[in-house]
């Protein structure tokens, strides 16, 4: 019995383009990567821009399969599935963008746009349009409006039709890819309290991908921190939001403006930066720690071996050889 | 026009509106806005509230038409620009006033070198040599952190990370010494982890060359962290002005009200944020009266027929709202 | 590099598809050749003389080796190699396709960066009016119009032949209005796409002036597309400008080749569909190279 999503050592690599696809080039986005996600939960992935979310998240619903591991849907294994059988199981699962600009199709109203996906399913009219005056009713829009186009409405209208739209295919499993970020401040907090709503009233589980530390921390029932192709953290809110370990978490804590800093910083007071942002793509041959160059706590053998997500105490893991050691220790020796 | 020069910048009563084929979109609704040497001003404001107008009005860079300037003044050094030639403004920007913006990777021309880049206006505004340009460039590198790196001049932007790109934008704007710069949402585009590095760039420059600096956010978070003083922008009007604590502390209008209970955190969690309902108005659209009454929760039947006036109380701390007392 | 093997890689699958669309059509060359009463002894002298009495892959290994040496036989009506009559046609095509091009640019893009830096002014009219007529009048006819006009009634420019610079300068005009309108449109477009771009905001910010805003900074980069397309033109312009040689009796490759097709000159077709993909692919490797140079994003590594 696995939960309800599994994920089993994903891997997605990158080669390059070609006749010869050389391993030279080759980028490892996604680094085995292993998470399981309970049913009706929200599991939260942080991480910034080129740590690989997109590519997990591409693998995981098979839009781009990846190169190693598992993905298991409710006890499916979706590696397993033809082609046709892949095709009828993504109904259940669902993604919503960032942007709700580049989503809809502006030259198609909002009744088509929904309806796509129920004509595959075999639907007759009468009953697409109920199913898609159903659907904007529960996400706050007046079914009345269906006959509008896109840009007849806000930003957050517009993310509210796109969830709509995946809502409308009866899923179970919903990834939403940083689905306020490019909302007005005082809409998100709209849109964050209907995927909420949505959830409980439908009974869905998210994976919710964010570079907002306070609004995964919100929302989540359970964290993982992605860096650079690989889960460096992972464990209940509680465990991550009061004891983050991995040095980059702590790193991360402490960019949130206004947060109190618990990183290490060097001497003068400033957080080590590398000249590369961190963000640049690893190769497969790329042996050690990823964070190393940026860590503070470096060490021989973070550049020797690949560090795993081990666990610290209860359901929190850090693949850290540094924290694992010390932090270990105290922990368990704590009360 | 003289006027004393206590403040670098003195924006009063300046009301802008564009003129297009479906109507007149009201930009700017009258905002009184004033920043002194070596003091950060942070404007927040949400998508289309006024923010993006009022940085380019200052620069010169607002196209009239389809632009009208329906009133007040822009006083810079007791200056008003507002009717300068173009001859005029266009010495001033860059080398009085400079510019940082959100994306360094789109701001970037693509297929110069970093170097040409940051020359081509010691050049033109300081009469510099080529030889001495570069020297100079140099220098100003190094003080946005990248060293005295010849590699970074001749590089190309798509050659740089993010941060370095946003780094070198700085230096472009440092490099002939302005008095006055106006940062329009600096560390939207960056990753979390490089925001605050680079606000505490903006921080130290502004101590080090004593400039003025108007910081354009819509991210309160991020104000917090860097500004004297904060101004709330709502559809083309400063609702509330204080100072950095008193605006967080005490809290006049509700509108800022509303946008710091909807910000999430972990403390929320397992209750409902507190939205703030309806959506943002467009400057074709905004309401009668106060801009902000079809969303407040305080609202009354006056707030939809009196645009309420700004009113002082105490300690440089203003509000709008005729439901402050 | 890569790119270079991209050219040889090119040239090798056309000569192959050349080589086997020429074997694969029906009826064989030796009969057309010898005509309808040769012998049989006659017919199998002259396969033996094309080598297409050998097996395929020897023909084929044949043919590749004849590409590489560019030898292609000799042309059945003349006689003479064809590698030879291409050579001596190709100067004069050359000659034409870079007159064309050069003049095309030189109308279209000062007129289309003006058109776009001064949107709806006058010079924008023109620039319009210029690339609607353009495209609208066919080559061939601008061409006799310019004949008659400037060679018979003007005599200010020879009427036929050629030899001289003289002679090309009408066609090239021909050809070249055609050009520069595609060319102007795409100019235009592609300035006034910069000139929205966020990194001509940062120039104005700095306080540039609109001269170096508009052809430092945004002109440097609306070129890109502009060369790719000259490139293409100047390649297609190579290939022998079958209609303009036609009405100004120019001997170029274009009148070469549609000679050789009227007479079922096998080998002077062969050696001419190689030699314009040859061409082609040489003058889409040079843009390449040069689109880098100016396009720091694509820098061969």
């Amino acid at each position: 019995m696995h939960r309800f999503v599994e994920i089993k050592n994903l891997e997605k690599t990158y080669y390059g383009h070609g006749i010869f696809k050389s391993l030279k080039n080759a980028v490892k986005a996604v680094d085995r990567v292993s998470l399981g996600i309970e049913k009706k939960s929200i599991f939260g992935l942080v991480g910034e821009s080129g740590c690989g979310k997109t590519s997990l998240v591409r693998s995981v619903l098979y839009l781009d399969p990846p190169t190693a591991g598992e993905v298991w849907v409710d006890n499916t294994l979706l590696g397993d599935l033809p082609a046709s059988g892949l095709r009828s199981f993504r109904q259940r699962m669902q993604i919503v963008f960032q942007d709700p600009n580049s989503a809809l199709n502006p030259k198609m109203n909002i009744q088509n746009s929904l309806e796509e996906g129920l004509v595959n399913r075999g639907f007759d009219a009468p009953r697409r349009k109920k199913q898609v005056s159903r659907v904007l009713d529960l996400v706050g829009i007046s079914p009345s409006h269906s006959t509008r186009y896109p840009h007849e409405f806000s930003g957050g209208q517009k993310q509210r039709i796109v969830i709509a739209r995946a809502i409308c295919m009866e899923p179970d499993f919903l990834v939403l890819d940083e689905p306020v970020s490019n909302l007005d401040v005082s809409i998100q907090a709209q849109i964050v309290n209907l995927l909420q709503d949505l959830k409980e009233d439908l009974g869905l589980t998210y994976l919710f991908i964010s570079h907002d530390l306070n609004l995964v921390a919100y929302l989540s029932d359970r964290i993982a921190v992605m860096y650079r192709g690989r889960l460096v953290e992972s464990g209940s809110t509680d465990e991550i939001m009061n004891r983050p370990l991995h040095p980059y978490t702590l790193k991360l804590f402490s960019s949130i403006p206004g947060m109190e800093t618990t990183a290490m910083t060097d001497d003068a007071g400033n957080m080590p930066e590398s000249s590369s942002d961190g963000v640049k793509p690893v190769s497969v041959d790329t042996r050690g720690c990823h964070y190393i160059d940026l860590c503070p706590l470096r060490g021989r053998e973070c550049a020797a071996r690949d560090p795993q997500l081990e666990t610290v105490h209860g359901s929190h893991k850090v693949a850290c050889f540094k924290i694992n050691k010390c932090m270990r220790r105290i922990i368990s020796t704590k009360p | 026009m003289q006027k004393s020069d206590k403040n670098l910048l003195d924006i009063n009563n300046l009301d802008i509106s564009f003129i297009q084929a479906r109507g007149a979109a009201h930009a700017l609704r009258g905002i009184d806005l004033t920043i002194a040497s070596g003091e950060i001003l942070a404007l927040v404001g949400e998508s289309g509230s006024g923010k993006t107008v009022t940085s380019m009005s200052i620069m010169g860079l607002v196209p009239i038409p389809p632009a009208r300037i329906n009133k007040g003044s822009l006083l810079f050094k007791g200056n008003d620009l507002i009717g300068q030639p173009h001859a005029e403004m266009r010495k001033l920007r860059g080398k009085e006033i400079a510019m940082i913006f959100q994306e360094p990777a789109k701001y970037l021309n693509p297929s110069l070198k970093i170097g040409e880049q940051i020359t081509e206006m010691l050049v033109l505004h300081l009469n510099m040599s080529k030889k001495q340009a570069v020297e100079k460039a140099l220098e100003y590198l190094d003080v946005v952190g990248l060293g005295k790196s010849r590699r970074v001049l001749n590089s190309y932007p798509h050659e740089l990370s993010g941060g370095m790109k946003q780094r070198v934008m700085i230096a472009m704007a440092i490099c002939c010494n302005p008095s006055l710069l106006i940062a329009d949402e600096p560390t939207t585009a960056l990753d979390v982890t490089l925001q605050l590095q680079i606000l505490k760039l903006i921080r130290n420059l502004k101590k080090q060359f004593s400039m003025g600096v108007l910081f354009i956010s819509h991210n309160l978070g991020i104000v917090r962290e860097i500004a004297d003083r904060i101004s709330v922008i709502y559809a083309g009007k400063i609702v509330e002005s204080a100072s950095n604590q008193n605006l967080f502390e005490d809290t006049l209008h509700p509108y800022t009200r509303a946008l710091l209970q909807s910000i999430p955190d972990a403390e929320k969690r397992g209750h409902r944020l507190r939205a703030i309902p309806g959506s943002v108005p467009d400057a074709e659209n905004i309401p009668s009266g106060c801009g902000f009454h079809p969303r407040c929760p305080l609202a009354q039947d006056m707030c939809s027929q009196e645009i309420p006036l700004t009113k002082d109380y105490g300690n440089g701390h203003s509000a709008a709202c005729h439901m402050v007392h | 590099m890569k790119r270079f093997g991209r050219l040889i890689l090119t040239v090798l699958i056309i000569s192959t598809i050349v080589f086997l669309v020429i074997r694969v059509i029906p009826g064989d060359p030796a009969l057309t050749i010898a005509g309808v009463d040769a012998s049989e002894s006659d017919i199998e002298a002259i396969r033996a003389k094309l080598g297409t009495d050998k097996p395929m892959l020897n023909q084929y290994i044949q043919w590749l080796w004849d590409v590489f040496r560019f030898d292609f036989g000799h042309s059945l009506t003349s006689g003479r190699p064809v590698s030879e009559l291409i050579l001596e046609r190709f100067p004069l095509t050359l000659t034409l396709a870079v007159l064309g091009i050069v003049l095309s640019i030189i109308i279209a893009i000062p007129l289309g960066v003006i058109s776009a830096v001064r949107r709806w002014s006058f010079w924008d009219y023109i620039g319009m009016l210029f690339s609607q007529a353009g495209m609208a009048i066919p080559s061939f006819w601008l061409g006799i119009l310019l004949l008659m006009l400037l060679s018979i009634k003007y005599r200010v420019f020879p009427l036929f032949g050629s030899g001289s610079i003289n002679h090309l300068i009408l066609p090239s005009i021909s050809l070249g209005i055609a050009r520069a309108a595609v060319l102007l449109r795409l100019t235009r477009a592609s300035m006034v796409e910069e000139l929205s771009k966020e990194y001509v905001i940062t120039a104005r910010a700095k306080g540039l002036t609109e001269r170096m805003v508009n052809y430092k900074h945004a002109l440097k980069n609306a070129l890109l597309p502009v060369i790719t397309i000259a490139g293409i033109q100047l390649g297609y312009m190579l290939g022998g400008a079958i209609i303009i040689e036609q009405v100004f009796s120019l001997p170029g490759l274009g009148r070469l080749f549609l000679f050789a097709v009227y007479q079922r000159d096998f080998p002077l077709i062969q050696g001419g569909v190689v030699f314009v993909a040859f061409v082609f692919s040489f003058i889409n490797f040079t843009v390449d190279i040069l689109y880098s140079v100016l396009n720091p994003r694509i820098r061969i590594t």
